[in-house]
């Protein structure tokens, strides 16, 4: 327990440490915030006394006594004017420094998190899932924003009235001031207790928020499923249960913060009858030596003053303890270091799409004790075509990843025009070695743009030229707007074929020296599939084309077939020599190709 | 899904009188406990006005015992003190009890509503959800309900409190002194007006704001989904630049939304402050030139020392004043944010739901050597369509056989667009139906019109002879058994999701199913085999694998009828082959339609219909079809053909 408690206390500083970076030019405004503040509090502390006197001037009045008191009661009224004034101005500001301060600093940390995962390379990117990532740029930088709002205004602000509040009463009264040090105790002590109970409650609360929300999006995602299994009453129970829980947990919290108010007013209560108990007693026993009637009404509101900063005060280590999950959250990828990137002295050329494969072996994390890829030897001369096939799971996809350096080898080298792919800039590689994804994404905008990813300063030309080849021209001319069209996030509004054939004329765009496509023609009818392959043979012969492909079709005219099992390579050869000498190819063959068979 | 998505309008201005439906709402369900609230409150925001009263009284009583001592104060003072204590132990009570009958409330009514939204949702035609984004609907039941929570909790409650407390001062200003009481007035008018500027300009920076949360969080979730993408192309750089300026807005936005609410509080209290500096100066000119005091009661003549107890109560009466008009202008975002979002909410729950005017309902029954059907509870292996006749008040039974047949239908997501022509095409009893096609010739429209997902536009859809519009849509569904495409795990374990086909399946019965889908042994590697927590959507699955447990669902759910639509093409076609052999066994003579893309799923097929732009155009067995040299031959052998 202790030592748990150690590790934490030890967690925060570089977490803040961390965090601070990203403050820079707010620096200034988050500096001037508590200066606004600290000098807003002095001068809105300084009104009760001014206040006093003023009072105790009038009060001279009445009681007949001479001297220049109207002039003495102008002045402290303009005093007070001022006073009022000037604090309004610094509050203003404050708050405007505060402003920018806060939204500064959450945009240069989302901007920094941002800007890190950009520099992620696949293992990273594996490591944290996308709905993650997201909530970490999104809620989790609000609340360090709310957090830091706080922190550079509230927390001082409360502190301050607190002292000066303190500072005041004890400069009319120590006496009276003494009755402060009695009812404070007792909110503290309350708001501490009240604290610590409601905290765990509340880290319960997110989490079953977060599943209240999942089985909403499964449910929407899902309804066709839902619908078709007539589900919707267990839903239904489902979601009812989901929701109760988080009720009951919300309200279990929200009822132990509700004591919060009561014991609040308890103590202000409290505070003004003794207030008013000795304070009476005082005036009439000393005959307002020791005390004037006035002052009463300043020791109300410096009790109030005092009290409120306490309950602000908890407030903020409550939002701040509720904060620190998301900034170790957020800091958790800050110092995440990319476990790829480009060599110095770095080769920036790349000669031609050779690609060799010495003694490979590949596992995805140091903790998985099994290799995705073992011992996997292989020379592809440049501009051939090769096919890879081999059923779901035995690596053909990480084999490929390999090329483009989106992973490392663990031991053993990929070579990519005789040069070790660890050797070559980065962007030099991958412009040079085109990727096309199983699962591929387009992006919202137009065609034309989302071509131009491949190359952005593409012709108009040579992006019809592309899309030529990859068969897609037909189809957007067909669109209204042409290339012009817009799609929608995520391409829902082309087809899978369409989709498809988009993302390997972007890809074709960079003018690759190896071409690698990973079953991306699997939604594309086998006549298409046909007519790629064969433009790719006619208009880009000096390009290595890699194929991975479940369609034996795809891949029988390649110059090289490769079949993969578990994790290795069982046989490299030709169609004929594989179809003469290797069983699973032929048991793929033939269950594809039923009609051969059966003439076979 | 492939109709256009229609953005839900993104934040709107709360629209009339969702005030007052939130309210009636609030009301309805929660009667005596808000009642209860609103009592308690009232006793709590009366007596936390009560101190300045207390003050007045007790400075009279000091002044009398200025002057005689304090043995003749004694007894009034120990009576001041006692009401004090026993008024003041009212208010705690009070607001003890409001405050936590206000937690339960709140979260009472969330409850409602969520349950309330979801419930309804269930009923909605799978059209709305083809046409709503899963964000937008998914933002109602976070940031629209977070921010009635706060509405609820907080707002209501508050605006409540200052109506009373401010009532309350209003009759203790009115009866203190007028003077200062219109002095009161022009600093609260000032405020109202500052309120309405700096206020009304927060308010709208803020639902600024949340479009530009809505924005960049859009634009992160896409990138983020591209991440791998992004990589291959190098376009790092390009999604910085797109994200900076995404961000550099919200910053815009965030900045002044966050910095009219901050200065709104000190501009307000400040101004209570110099309201508080100008009471007590015309109280000290009305005292020093003798200016008789006037009160709602009619003018009072009175000395300068009780005119100035008058003048040192009403003091802190200003200060709560405009503490309370200060304190509930805070309130204003949470009010525009909160009925934005109830009236979001509201708009959620105005969907017509799904209409369902069918009669004929499936039942169990027993089948007599005759032919005769009766219905019975238990499992007997044979289902009938219980068919009551409106006319002449009988019921007759139609065995469950699994025909279906459809006469020219014609049908289009949206009026003006047919996708599907003059379909017509017979099922029968124990067939496999194939449709093949490219993607858009209307294969899996086809299907979302026999289990009614959508209704046809003309023609006739009969199943068993039955015109499906007259059988309930529930009894329907239940008849088929459906494996799509977007396979949709659940959070739950293996046995769970397979469980879902059939909520009264055994665990063998699961087993079997999975067998049976070539599921079984991928399970078994598993760490905690049919025990293993599926997350996220079966994230932790390959998409086949996800896709066999998908066919072991439906297999547990034994119907006389399936639909695959694409239910295989994620599975290599060796593994396939074994699913096929599973599957066949399981439909072994029932109705089958397969939809798939890869021609060596359908080969077995009684029939293949081949589909072009919404016509069928071709129509045989694979043999007949590639003797016929069309369409089909053309898929089938198009790779060759170049050779």
């Amino acid at each position: 327990m202790k030592s748990a408690k150690k590790e934490q206390k030890q967690g925060v500083i570089p977490i803040v440490k961390t965090l601070s970076k990203s403050i820079r030019e707010y620096k200034k405004p988050s500096i001037l915030t508590p200066i606004m503040v600290m000098l807003e509090v002095i001068f809105e502390c300084l009104i009760p006394f001014v206040m006093t006197m003023l009072l105790d001037r009038i009060d001279k009045i009445s009681k007949g006594e001479s001297g220049d008191l109207m002039s003495e009661i102008l002045t402290y009224g303009l005093i007070l004017l001022a006073l009022a004034f000037v604090a309004l101005v610094f509050g203003a500001l404050s708050g405007k420094f505060c402003a920018t301060a806060s939204s500064g600093f959450a945009k240069n940390l989302r901007k920094d998190l941002y800007y890190k995962i950009q520099g992620f390379s696949f293992v990273n990117i594996d490591k944290f899932s996308t709905s993650s990532l997201v909530t970490r740029l999104t809620t989790d930088i609000t609340n360090v924003e709310m957090s830091y709002m706080m922190l550079i205004r509230i927390a001082v602000r409360a502190p301050f009235m607190l002292i000066f509040s303190l500072t005041m009463a004890f400069t009319i009264n120590w006496t009276m001031a003494l009755i402060f040090l009695c009812t404070s105790p007792i909110l503290i002590v309350g708001l501490f207790i009240i604290i610590r109970k409601a905290v765990p409650f509340f880290n319960r609360i997110f989490h079953k928020y977060d599943k209240l929300n999942e089985s909403v999006e499964e449910n929407v995602r899902g309804m066709r499923v839902v619908k078709s299994y007539v589900r919707e009453d267990y839903e239904k129970e489902k979601f009812e249960k989901a929701s109760n829980e988080v009720k009951s947990d919300f309200t279990k919290a929200e009822k132990l913060i509700a004591f919060n108010t009561p014991l609040m007013n308890f103590c202000i209560y409290a505070g003004i009858i003794l207030i008013f108990v000795v304070g009476s007693l005082l005036i009439i026993n000393s005959n307002e030596t020791v005390l004037a009637i006035a002052e009463l009404q300043s020791f109300m509101t410096y009790s109030f003053q005092i009290l409120m900063s306490l309950m602000m005060l908890s407030m903020i280590l409550v939002m701040i303890v509720m904060s620190s999950a998301s900034a170790k959250r957020i800091t958790e990828v800050l110092n995440e270091s990319s476990t790829i990137y480009s060599p110095e002295n770095s080769v920036t050329e790349i000669a031609d799409g050779s690609i060799e494969f010495n003694d490979v072996c590949f596992r995805y994390s140091e903790k998985a004790d099994r290799y995705a890829l073992s011992d996997v030897d292989l020379k592809i001369n440049s501009g051939e075509t090769v096919g890879i096939i081999g059923s779901t799971g035995s690596s053909k996809t990480t084999l490929v990843q390999l090329i483009p350096r989106l992973y490392d080898t663990t031991s053993g080298s990929v070579k990519v025009a005789n040069v070790n792919v660890k050797d070559y800039d980065l962007t030099a590689l991958r412009d040079s070695v085109a990727m096309v994804l199983q699962k591929n994404t387009l992006f919202s905008g137009t065609i034309k743009e989302n071509l131009r990813w491949g190359n952005k300063f593409a012709t108009d030309e040579e992006l019809i030229k592309a899309c030529q080849l990859a068969q897609a021209d037909e189809f957007i001319q067909a669109f209204p707007d042409g290339y012009d069209t817009y799609i929608e996030q995520g391409g829902v509004n082309v087809s899978g074929g369409q989709k498809q054939r988009l993302c390997i004329a972007r890809a074709l765009l960079k003018k690759p020296k190896i071409l690698i496509l990973d079953d991306s023609t699997s939604a594309v009818d086998t006549k298409t599939d046909a007519l790629i392959r064969k433009a790719f043979k006619e208009y880009i012969p000096e390009t290595t084309k890699i194929i991975i492909a479940q369609r034996i079709n795809s891949v029988m005219d390649a110059d090289k077939i490769i079949i993969m099992d578990g994790g290795t390579i069982t046989a490299i050869g030709t169609h004929e020599q594989l179809l003469a000498s290797n069983d699973i190819y032929q048991e793929l063959y033939y269950s594809q190709n039923k009609e051969e068979a059966r003439n076979a | 899904m492939r109709s256009k998505s229609v953005k839900m309008a993104k934040r709107p201005a709360p629209k009339k009188g969702t005030l007052g439906r939130l309210l009636k709402l609030l009301f309805k369900q929660n009667k005596a406990l808000l009642i209860t609230v609103f009592i308690c409150l009232t006793i709590s925001a009366v007596v936390s006005v009560a101190s300045s009263v207390f003050l007045k009284n007790l400075i009279d009583v000091i002044r009398v015992g200025l002057k005689d001592g304090l043995d003749s104060v004694w007894l009034s003072l120990v009576t001041i003190f006692v009401t004090m204590g026993g008024v003041y132990g009212i208010g705690v009570l009070g607001s003890f009890t409001y405050t936590r009958l206000m937690a339960i409330l709140t979260q009472k009514f969330l409850h409602q509503i969520r349950t309330g939204v979801f419930n309804k949702m269930q009923s909605y035609p799978i059209r709305f959800f083809d046409t709503h984004k899963t964000g937008d609907i998914m933002s109602t039941f976070t940031n629209d309900t977070d921010a009635l929570r706060q509405l609820v909790s907080q707002s209501i409650p508050q605006l409540f409190t200052t109506m009373i407390s401010t009532t309350t001062l209003l009759v203790i200003m009115f009866t203190s002194s007028l003077w200062l009481t219109l002095v009161i007035f022009v600093g609260v008018i000032a405020m109202f007006s500052v309120t309405k500027i700096v206020g009304g300009n927060s308010a709208k920076y803020f639902i600024k704001q949340q479009q530009s949360i809505g924005k960049t969080e859009g634009y992160i979730q896409e990138m983020m989904q591209g991440q791998k993408v992004i990589k291959v192309f190098c376009h790092e750089d390009e999604s910085k630049e797109g994200f900076d300026k995404n961000n550099e807005q919200l910053y815009e936005d965030a900045k002044n939304a966050h910095t009219f609410a901050n200065i709104l509080m000190p501009i307000m209290g400040n101004l209570g402050n110099i309201l508080y500096v100008l009471v007590a100066f015309v109280g000290g000119i009305l005292v020093l030139n003798s200016i008789p005091n006037v009160t709602v009661l009619g003018i009072q003549e009175v000395n300068p020392a009780a005119f100035l107890s008058i003048i040192i109560a009403f003091l802190p009466i200003s200060k709560q004043f405009t503490g309370n008009v200060a304190q509930s202008s805070q309130q204003i975002n949470s009010v525009v944010m909160g009925l934005a979002g109830a009236s979001r909410i509201f708009e959620l729950l105005d969907v017509e739901p799904e209409t369902d005017e069918g009669y004929v309902t499936l039942v169990r029954c027993r089948i007599a050597d005759d032919g005769t059907i009766t219905e019975c509870e238990e499992r007997t292996g044979h289902w009938a369509w219980k068919h009551p006749h409106k006319a002449d008040g009988t019921v007759t039974y139609t065995e469950l056989k699994g025909d279906i047949e459809m006469i020219d239908v014609d049908f289009g997501y949206v009026p003006e667009k047919i996708v599907l022509h003059n379909i017509s095409l017979y099922a029968h009893e124990g067939q496999k139906v194939a449709f093949v096609g490219a993607t858009g010739a209307g294969k899996t429209t086809i299907t979302n019109l026999i289990n009614r997902f959508y209704d046809i536009a003309d023609g006739k859809i009969r199943y068993d002879g039955i015109n499906i519009n007259k059988i309930k849509k529930q009894d329907l569904r239940r008849s088929l058994g459906i494996v799509l495409q977007d396979t949709n795990l659940f959070t739950g374990t293996v046995m769970e999701n397979i469980r879902y086909g059939r909520l009264s399946a055994s665990d063998e019965d699961c087993i079997n199913a999975a067998k049976l889908a070539y599921a079984h042994d991928f399970v078994t590697r598993l760490p905690d085999g049919y025990n293993t927590m599926l997350t996220a959507d079966g994230a932790n699955l390959s998409q086949g694998q996800r896709q066999l447990l998908s066919i072991a669902r439906a297999a547990v759910k034994d119907a006389p009828v399936m639909i695959l639509d694409e239910a295989t093409s994620s599975i290599d076609t060796r593994t396939e082959a074994l699913v096929q052999k599973g599957t066949d066994r399981l439909m072994d003579g029932r109705t089958v339609f397969v939809i798939a893309h890869r021609l060596s799923t359908v080969q077995n097929s009684n029939v293949i219909m081949v589909l072009e732009f919404g016509n069928i155009i071709e129509r045989g067995t694979h043999d007949e079809l590639i003797a016929k040299r069309g369409k089909y031959y053309q898929l089938y052998t198009g790779a060759f053909e170049l050779e």
